[in-house]
């Protein structure tokens, strides 16, 4: 497994190699595919070993066809360093749960809860997984390759 | 609930009674908006109050979401750049860039020098006109109408700029992927020239009346305050940030386009609070327009140019050669029906918006349609920690902050 360069890279290779998976540095992006299990222990280790204090980014990608089919991708961001790391976990269909980082990372908690919204992937130890773009009665998940774009949604009447 | 209450003052037993009573009292909880006259954006607030304080604060967004991801997933890849422009709607200009990048970067691209500096004028343009509509709705939120009619005279300007380049004051569909769609129109700089000199004036203006303003101050000074560890917990970036006393400015720390070339300064607040917000934003308009000047001056020292990369994946042949020529035909006709194919890969670009860290996260199977678009909103990001800016604060304060936060719900909701 390579490091591309990147001390970060590195120092997860280093220290916790049984949970990377794979590593890749396409067009200059330091990447781990790490595992889902340990995504929370991989995480804390960015953030208290290697200071990447910002969670800039956390989405979800859906790879119909492929077995995991989800991949949960979280962008990092170390301000006093000025470096990037991109860390991504492999969820499968079946059971689409991986751990919260809202303990780590306060602003995981809305981004959580979009990739919940829009792929139906669970976070286990959210505070408050709920909807947030889209409303409660909404029936399925739309950002899943398989809803189609044209599909129509129940209406629904006024809530109080 | 009192009984009976004494009737007249000479009742000293029961007066006392009623003052230890146990008096039941709770919460209330106060729905504001969807759409309400004070909040420029659709967003939902259920403000649970003591009194007039602000006890907790439940933000519910998602008023104006498209699908902008599933929408963009479903097209080609230049098919996203229109729906780049209705994000925020205030800096359209700046979420091409931000879009067109991210693909340049997947496909590998290098844009000419030329198209670099128009990009960087153009979306320093859209960086000027967000933060007018900032400050100027701000003040009119706060019942000032004077100031906000001078920040949107001002806007109109830098918007009647951005019409002059790309023929659309606010969804300008500019910035393409490998360049512009095309160089400025030849009066374009003595106009700027012009038109820059105006908007000064026009701040100078706003200036006067508003940032030493008894009312003004006394409304943002000390509200909306967020210190800069929070701003790290919860990933809040641009003028929120650096009002915060972090001088993290993407511009800087991660040179994209031509800004490693360009002079300008980045302003930091001490405070945290709205007034620093306010002073962060009026001095990046400054340092914007002082951007926008050295662009001119450099893209006068070019002289003519191509502003588009030569590659024939993503470039059009020329009318004329089309019209004449088979070959050409054949590959107009296949870049129009199909697009750009875009290598197998996955790729993170972020620039600096008017709001902070825009940054587009793509995948590509190697096809023509994206296998993933992912827009990192820093509306969004920094609308979070707001019951964090409020918790305790009165319910007037939360005017200001949320204007200062700036959520435009095309960008949070996409």
């Amino acid at each position: 497994m390579q490091d591309f360069g990147s001390p970060a890279l590195q120092q997860l290779i280093a220290q916790l190699r049984d949970a990377v998976q794979q590593t890749h540095a396409y067009r200059g992006d330091a990447t781990a595919l790490v595992e889902a299990a340990r995504v929370e222990n991989v995480l804390c280790f960015l953030r208290d070993e290697l200071d990447f204090d910002m969670l800039t980014d956390l989405t979800a990608v859906d790879y119909l066809g492929e077995k995991p089919r989800f991949e949960v991708v979280y962008h990092l961001y170390s301000t006093r360093a000025n470096q990037r790391v991109r860390i991504k976990a492999r969820v499968a269909e079946e059971a689409p749960e991986i751990a919260s980082a809202t303990s780590l990372f306060a602003s995981a908690d809305w981004m959580e809860r979009e990739v919940y919204d829009l792929y139906g992937i669970r976070f286990a130890g959210h505070p408050d997984l709920r909807r947030i773009l889209l409303y409660d009665e909404f029936e399925g998940y739309p950002l899943r390759k398989d809803y189609p774009k044209e599909r129509r949604q129940p209406l629904v009447g006024p809530r109080n | 609930m009192p009984r009976s209450l004494p009737r007249f003052p000479d009742a000293p037993a029961a007066l006392a009674d009623d003052f230890e009573r146990d008096l039941h009292t709770e919460h209330q909880v106060l729905n504001m908006g969807p759409s309400h006259p004070a909040t420029h954006g659709t967003v939902k607030f259920l403000i649970e109050l003591d009194g007039e304080t602000i006890v907790n604060l439940d933000i519910q967004v998602g008023y104006l979401h498209r699908g902008f991801e599933k929408e963009c997933e479903s097209g080609t890849w230049y098919q996203a750049i229109p729906y780049t422009d209705r994000l925020n709607y205030n800096s359209a200009v700046l979420a091409n860039i931000g879009y067109c990048m991210a693909v340049e970067k997947l496909l590998g691209i290098e844009t000419p020098e030329r198209c670099q500096w128009l990009r960087a004028m153009s979306g320093e343009l859209s960086r000027v006109a967000d933060h007018l509509t900032r400050c100027g709705a701000a003040c009119l939120e706060l019942a000032a109408m004077t100031p906000f009619l001078y920040g949107i005279e001002a806007r109109e300007l830098t918007w009647d700029l951005l019409e002059m380049l790309c023929g659309a004051r606010v969804t300008s569909n500019y910035i393409r992927i490998g360049g512009v769609k095309h160089g400025m129109p030849a009066d374009f700089p003595a106009t700027a020239k012009d038109f820059i000199a105006r908007i000064r004036k026009l701040l100078a203006d706003f200036d006067k009346v508003v940032t030493s303003n008894r009312i003004f101050v006394d409304r943002l000074q000390g509200t909306g305050v967020i210190s800069k560890e929070d701003c790290i917990r919860y990933a809040v970036t641009g003028p929120i940030l650096r009002s915060a006393g972090v001088g993290l400015d993407l511009r800087k720390a991660e040179p994209y386009l031509t800004y490693d070339q360009i002079d300008f300064d980045v302003p930091v607040g001490t405070v945290g609070d709205n007034y620093d917000r306010y002073l962060v934003c009026v001095e990046e308009m400054h340092q914007s327009l002082r951007i926008i000047e050295q662009c001119l001056a450099k893209l006068d020292k070019l002289g003519p140019g191509p502003v588009n990369v030569l590659d024939p994946r993503v470039r059009w042949p020329a009318k004329g050669r089309v019209f004449n020529r088979m070959e050409e035909l054949i590959q107009h006709f296949k870049s129009v029906t199909e697009g750009p194919r875009v290598p197998a890969g996955e790729g993170y670009l972020a620039i600096e918006s008017a709001n902070g860290e825009l940054g587009f996260y793509l995948v590509s199977d190697g096809s023509a349609v994206p296998v993933k678009v992912r827009c990192r909103p820093p509306s969004f990001v920094n609308l979070q920690p707001m019951p964090l800016m409020l918790r305790g604060a009165l319910l007037a304060d939360l005017i200001p902050t949320f204007d200062f936060i700036n959520m435009i719900g095309g960008e949070c909701d996409r």
